[in-house]
């Protein structure tokens, strides 16, 4: 091959304290090419996007964008080497137009001021150029989550970038934006564009990508093409083993119901409801799983069943008593337990001490409180005993929480949780960004507390691990709960339909 | 020049102003017959609120640049303390001019330490402001003790007297001189003839165009040349991406850092040339605790105009005319009273023919509430009209802070390469 | 983890400080004044019994004050409100305390009972408006404060007033059994003899009350657990069950409750009636305490005795022809200072403890390098 790549980068390594996020990582990325870069959370693409970003100096390699040796020091200089990036979270101004986030950095001038007529008809032509539907003069917080998507790319477009990044564009996406944009990335292609699609959906890098590199562990395992692998071939490559299986299939499920939920709805202040009409059940040792793209209701539905949603309507019954009216801490001391969507949000207090962290959501009983007071010897003696019992990785219990790795702050949480022995336990993305060793633990974790007993709901975006895991699953789309299915029968596809809305079930209709 | 003023002031929105200030004069000169007080809509009354609103519009206009870039001031009264020290020692020394400048550079200087505290060390905006109104009082303080001694007229709290900016009036309609000939007065004239609501409109004219100081109109220029700053230039639109989202400025290559530096020390030049108002135009000397806390009356009108300049302006006339009012004494506070029955009685109207019930409700209680006041108190205490404009800014807060858009990373503690 | 403690609590005041004496004394050199013999001058006045015991009462308040301040900080909020909070509170005070003579210890009890309503009303405005109406407590409590400089003023001058009071104007004299006794008596005992006129004000048993009361509730008490947790993480603590609104309001109320016991001191141990100028500025001064203790009582314990003692030593100053307000100057910059050597020193201690922890865990994993997460 005479051509010469876009993009060389070479042994790149990059040390943060006690860790290593990028080790001598190799990559070769061809001009006018959609190069994917797969890999787990964690395993260093996200460092990696940034040193070609700019935003982070490697300790050693070297980068060459086009034959040219570069050194980046800031954003500016990458940008001016003509390499864009697309972040995962919207870099957006809400309160600022489209015009102004898109030209911001880069003003056209006229004298003293902005030309607006110029930024404003380049933005309209490079629209029609790549199929990027946008209003200059609208307000970015009136925009949609695709559009805002848009804007980004014309950030990037319009700053005249020939490699664009785009991290994990189709997170946040509903499936008929992610045709959009896929319909976007071509057309980018056939200008001449270079793409790098980072991601960790691998159906969507077969479909979208020409070649796709696999990194793992901070390094580049392998370089491949779609034709060459399936998603299973990708997926061990990604985790370096034959995967870990989730499945537990001999059934737990007992007749008791333990938590029944009836017609919980809940209104927002647009009119349209974030959750209607839920209705399900769960059951002693049963694992109730909810399938759906991020962003359907699940983390309203999470939040208005231990009771920070006041203002959600309908029946919240656990073992008979009707919860509905109560407060987080009464449904928390009546037997519900939660492991949060997002730890460090919710979870923990990060410079707070183990103890105190494992004493969150508990800290109005025992061993952690005594009467009006935090029982510190009790709370501590109880964080030990987590930490023993859940394998988490911790010096002493008196190290503040932001000294764990990701996995172990999550074992953490899931010990305090399982430790208390609640009679239901939610558990949202409990293995979302955690290493696979920490994954196996949690669902170790999960499995025989089912088997003791407890009523789990299951929330992922991980469909092998939903159906791996479930025992029965529904699926969340708009707020409401359009299908129940029996994980022994439902494929992935199956599942994938429902969660887009494409197919609907019959009770659906019936309704 | 004309694309420029339709351009800041679109037509519909400016009209909509103009008809309610008209409306508002109707409702001054309709309270000053009723409880027969002229003095509400004399122009002594106008030229009084727009000498006391400058001060206030010039530490609302410094609050606008420092939270448009994100960095919340509550240091602005430090800083305009620092300027009243700044333009009478600068005064004394070596002539107003002189003055005016070392007030802003002094105000300039300690907009500067925030900026040091907050941008470099990422310090809690908050408390850097409270630190820079503690250390702007004693340092001051420290200066007088030193400067203004016993031999030099002056003392610890206070400097010798000082001389002041001259005022004008503007030609032909208030009178003025052009080029040594006296143009001949027409407001004036028409004032005297005292026509129902045309003499009392004009006599609120006049106080704004006679007798009008130099350093008056250079801050009301600031208005309109802040509008365009930050919103027709590049420097402007990155200024404002700072305090909207710094981490997606900094990734477009803005330098979020210096911007946020330029901001808080203009900030703080602000809030210096509104000390240095206060010696030079107010009162011709520095006295300690001249300010009496005008930089966070200044933050208050900020607030009220929503962040934005046109609407700092209007702030600062309202707390402004409030503030005048204390020195006209007693009877036309009342009649300000029964104006702002009157006022808030109609709008109470406008909303019920809106078929807002609830609100005109609301809207008419409280008009009535102070239709009584005005009936049962003869004298209001001064005490209390000195809280007017943190009762209206609370009142304002509490009825509209849903709707007032504050820039959204305002008070973020940024630092660089934190974005995700 | 202990060394890193003592860097953020011990060190970060002390370098402060050294700089605020240091940027202090450069001003003094700057006018021409040998800055060791204005700082010796206040060290041999200011060591005096007479000065001690002033010193003492003058860091009663900021004491106080300190810990209304540092209860907000520690969830997060932030209480400016103090100064008007306790005037209010001084002069309401004054006034009922002055209508009745109740029995000795009942007399005193109500005065700060009543004080502690009027603070806590007063601050529990700007927790209201926070809760209901999403207002930021940094702009309603320095508006409250300015409406508390004016209402009092109004209260004081039309109707608290008391007709007997001669040429100064000030409220009735509350009954001798709503005054705090001194603690000279005590202090006798110690074979310490204060010159007559010098009293160490009784209210210090009570501050002393307090500050252990605000050490066993925030640090002990689950109620101190969720102050915190809100503080640190407020999502969190949403989720593990804190009310957010309650505990806001619960919150400025506690605050306020303090922020009205701050003049007591000086009303019940000293003025026995609200006066025209009774002393001002410990709001204020008590949020520079709270910076400098940071939070933690017997930190703001030390704060407030050395602006007491800097405030009492700065009286020789003007003596010596030193400019007394260098003190302002160094109690200023200490300010601004700790905020900023504390930021750089925690950053600092965070990167330490995360590198250890990270170590610690790898060796346990058997030397694997550990992976970003």
């Amino acid at each position: 091959m005479a051509q010469e790549p876009a993009i060389h980068l070479s042994g790149i390594t990059k040390r943060y304290p006690g860790v290593v996020a990028n080790k001598d990582v190799e990559l070769k990325v061809m001009p006018a090419e959609v190069h994917a870069i797969v890999g787990e959370n964690g395993a260093g693409k996200s460092t990696l996007m940034k040193i070609l970003y700019g935003m982070v100096h490697p300790d050693e390699g070297t980068i060459e964008i086009r034959g040219q040796r570069v050194h980046f020091r800031s954003p500016k200089d990458a940008i001016d080497a003509g390499i864009g990036m697309v972040h995962q979270h919207f870099m957006l101004a809400g309160n600022l137009t489209v015009l102004e986030n898109v030209v911001l950095g880069s003003e056209p001038r006229r004298g003293l001021e902005i030309d607006f007529r110029r930024a404003s008809d380049r933005i309209k032509e490079l629209g029609r150029q790549y199929g990027l539907r946008l209003n200059p003069a609208q307000k970015v917080e009136t925009l949609s989550v695709g559009e805002r998507q848009r804007v980004e790319i014309m950030k990037v477009l319009y700053r005249g970038a020939r490699i664009l990044i785009l991290d994990e564009p189709t997170a946040v996406l509903v499936p008929q934006e992610v045709e959009d944009l896929f319909a976007s990335i071509t057309d980018l292609k056939g200008e001449g564009e270079t793409v790098i699609f980072i991601s960790h959906k691998l159906d969507e890098v077969l479909a979208i990508a020409d070649t796709i590199t696999v990194m793992r562990g901070g390094e580049t395992v392998g370089t491949t093409t779609p034709d060459q692998v399936t998603t299973h071939d990708l997926a061990e490559m990604m985790i370096g083993s034959e995967l870990p299986s989730p499945e537990t299939r001999e059934s737990t499920v007992q007749d008791e119901v333990l938590m029944e939920v009836e017609g919980l709805s809940l209104p927002s202040g647009d009119g349209r409801p974030i959750l209607s009409d839920i209705s399900f059940r769960i059951r002693r040792g049963e694992i109730v799983g909810i399938a759906g793209i991020e962003g359907n209701g699940q983390g309203p539905l999470v939040d208005a069943l231990i009771g920070l949603r006041p203002e959600a309507t309908g029946k919240v019954v656990l073992r008979g008593d009707d919860l509905a009216d109560d407060d987080a801490r009464s449904r928390r001391s009546a037997g519900i337990g939660l492991i949060p969507e997002d730890r460090q949000k919710q979870g923990l207090l990060l410079p707070s001490p183990l103890w105190e962290n494992a004493a969150l959501g508990h800290q109005f009983h025992p061993p952690y409180a005594k009467g009006p007071w935090i029982d510190r010897k009790g709370a501590r003696q109880q964080t030990a005993e987590i930490v023993r019992r859940f394998g988490v990785k911790a010096p002493s219990v008196d190290v503040p929480a932001t000294a764990l790795s990701g996995g172990n702050q999550q074992k953490l949480v899931v010990g305090r949780e399982m430790i208390a022995n609640p009679v239901v336990l939610l558990a949202a993305h409990p293995t979302r960004g955690i290493d696979v060793g920490a994954q196996a633990a949690v669902w170790e974790d999960l499995k025989r507390a089912r088997h003791e007993g407890m009523g789990i709901l299951l929330i992922s975006a991980d469909l092998e691990e939903l159906i791996g895991l479930s025992d029965t699953i529904h699926v969340i789309f708009e707020g409401r709960l359009v299908a129940e299915l029996d994980p022994n029968e439902v494929t992935p596809e199956i599942l994938g339909s429902y969660m887009t809305g494409a197919r609907q079930t019959q009770q659906e209709g019936a309704a | 020049m004309s694309t420029l003023a339709s351009r800041l002031f679109p037509a519909r929105r400016t009209g909509r102003y103009l008809l309610l200030a008209l409306g508002g004069v109707l409702v001054l000169t309709v309270a000053g017959i009723i409880s027969d007080t002229v003095d509400l809509t004399a122009r002594s009354t106008a030229s009084a609120a727009l000498r006391l609103s400058i001060p206030i519009l010039l530490a609302g206009l410094g609050g606008l640049y420092s939270e448009r870039s994100g960095i919340v001031n509550i240091g602005l009264e430090g800083m305009m303390i620092a300027g009243t020290w700044f333009a009478a020692w600068g005064a004394w020394q070596f002539g107003p001019w002189t003055g005016v400048v070392l007030g802003i550079l002094g105000g300039a200087l300690f907009g500067l330490l925030h900026g040091l505290a907050t941008v470099t060390f990422n310090v809690d905006h908050i408390v850097s402001g409270v630190a820079i109104n503690i250390l702007g009082l004693g340092a001051m303080r420290f200066l007088s003790s030193i400067v203004y001694t016993r031999d030099t007229g002056g003392s610890v709290v206070q400097s010798p007297p000082v001389q002041g900016i001259s005022n004008i009036s503007l030609p032909f309609l208030a009178g003025g001189d052009l080029f040594g000939w006296r143009t001949p007065d027409f407001f004036g004239w028409l004032e005297r003839r005292d026509w129902f609501f045309i003499s009392d409109l004009v006599g609120i004219l006049r106080g704004f165009f006679g007798d009008i100081n130099w350093l008056t109109i250079l801050a009301l220029a600031i208005v309109p040349l802040t509008a365009w700053l930050l919103w027709r230039t590049a420097w402007g639109l990155r200024l404002r991406s700072c305090g909207e989202d710094p981490w997606a400025a900094e990734s477009l290559g803005v330098a979020v850092l210096r911007m946020k530096y330029y901001a808080v020390v203009i900030s703080g030049a602000l809030a210096g040339f509104g000390g240095a108002f206060l010696v030079l135009v107010q009162a011709n000397i520095y006295r300690e605790s001249m300010t009496g806390g005008r930089g966070f009356i200044g933050l208050g009108a900020l607030i009220f105009g929503n962040w934005m300049p046109a609407g700092v302006l209007g702030g600062s006339v309202v707390f402004g005319f409030g503030d005048s009012l204390r020195f006209r004494g007693p009877n036309i506070v009342r009649s300000f009273i029964l104006a702002i029955a009157i006022a808030v009685l109609v709008i109470g109207v406008y909303a019920l023919t809106r078929r807002r019930v609830t609100r005109s409700i609301v809207l008419g209680s409280v008009g009535v509430g102070f239709l009584v006041f005005y009936l049962l108190v003869q004298q209001v205490p001064n005490q209390l009209l000195t809280a007017t404009p943190y009762l209206v800014t609370l009142l304002v807060l509490a009825a509209a802070t849903q709707r007032l858009r504050m820039p959204a990373a305002d008070g973020a503690r940024y630092q660089r390469g934190e974005a995700v | 983890m202990r060394g890193g403690r003592l860097l953020t609590s011990v060190v970060a005041p002390a370098i402060a400080l050294v700089i605020a004496f240091a940027i202090a004394a450069l001003a003094l050199l700057l006018v021409d004044i040998d800055p060791l013999f204005a700082y010796g001058q206040m060290w041999e006045f200011g060591t005096t019994t007479e000065s001690l015991i002033s010193m003492v009462n003058r860091a009663i308040p900021l004491f106080v004050s300190a810990l209304a301040v540092a209860i907000g900080f520690k969830m997060g909020l932030f209480n400016i409100g103090v100064e008007g909070a306790y005037l209010l509170a001084a002069l309401v005070g004054a006034y009922v305390g002055g209508l009745y003579a109740l029995p000795a210890v009942l007399h005193v009890l109500a005065i700060l009972l009543v004080g502690m309503v009027v603070g806590a009303f007063w601050n529990g405005l700007a927790g209201w408006l926070k809760v209901k109406r999403g207002v930021h407590e940094v702009i309603s409590t320095i508006m409250l404060n300015f409406v508390a400089f004016s209402l009092s003023a109004y209260l004081f001058l039309n109707i608290f007033k008391a007709e007997t009071a001669g040429l100064t104007t000030a409220t009735a004299l509350i009954p001798r059994s709503g005054w705090i006794p001194s603690l000279n008596p005590v202090l006798n005992l110690f074979g310490v003899e204060p010159r007559a006129g010098s009293d160490l004000h009784g209210f210090l048993v009570i501050a002393v009350f307090l500050g252990i009361f605000y050490h066993y509730l925030v640090s002990r008490s689950r109620f101190g657990y969720d102050l915190r947790a809100s503080g640190i993480n407020a999502p969190a603590a949403h989720a593990s069950g804190v009310n957010p609104n309650r505990m806001i309001l619960n919150t400025m109320l506690l605050s306020g409750a303090t922020a009205g016991l701050v003049g007591m001191s000086d009303l019940l141990g000293f003025f026995h009636q609200y006066v025209q100028d009774f002393p001002t500025g410990f709001g204020f001064n008590g949020i520079a305490v709270a910076l400098l203790g940071r939070n933690n009582p017997v930190g703001m314990a030390l704060g407030a005795l050395l602006f007491g003692f800097m405030n009492r030593a700065a009286l020789i100053l003007d003596l010596r022809d030193v400019p007394r307000e260098i003190v302002t100057i160094i109690q200023g910059v200490v300010v601004l200072t700790v905020v900023i050597v504390y930021e750089v020193i925690a950053r600092y201690v965070t990167r330490r403890t995360v590198a250890a922890a990270a170590r610690a865990t790898a060796e346990q994993e058997g030397g694997e390098e550990p992976l970003a997460a």
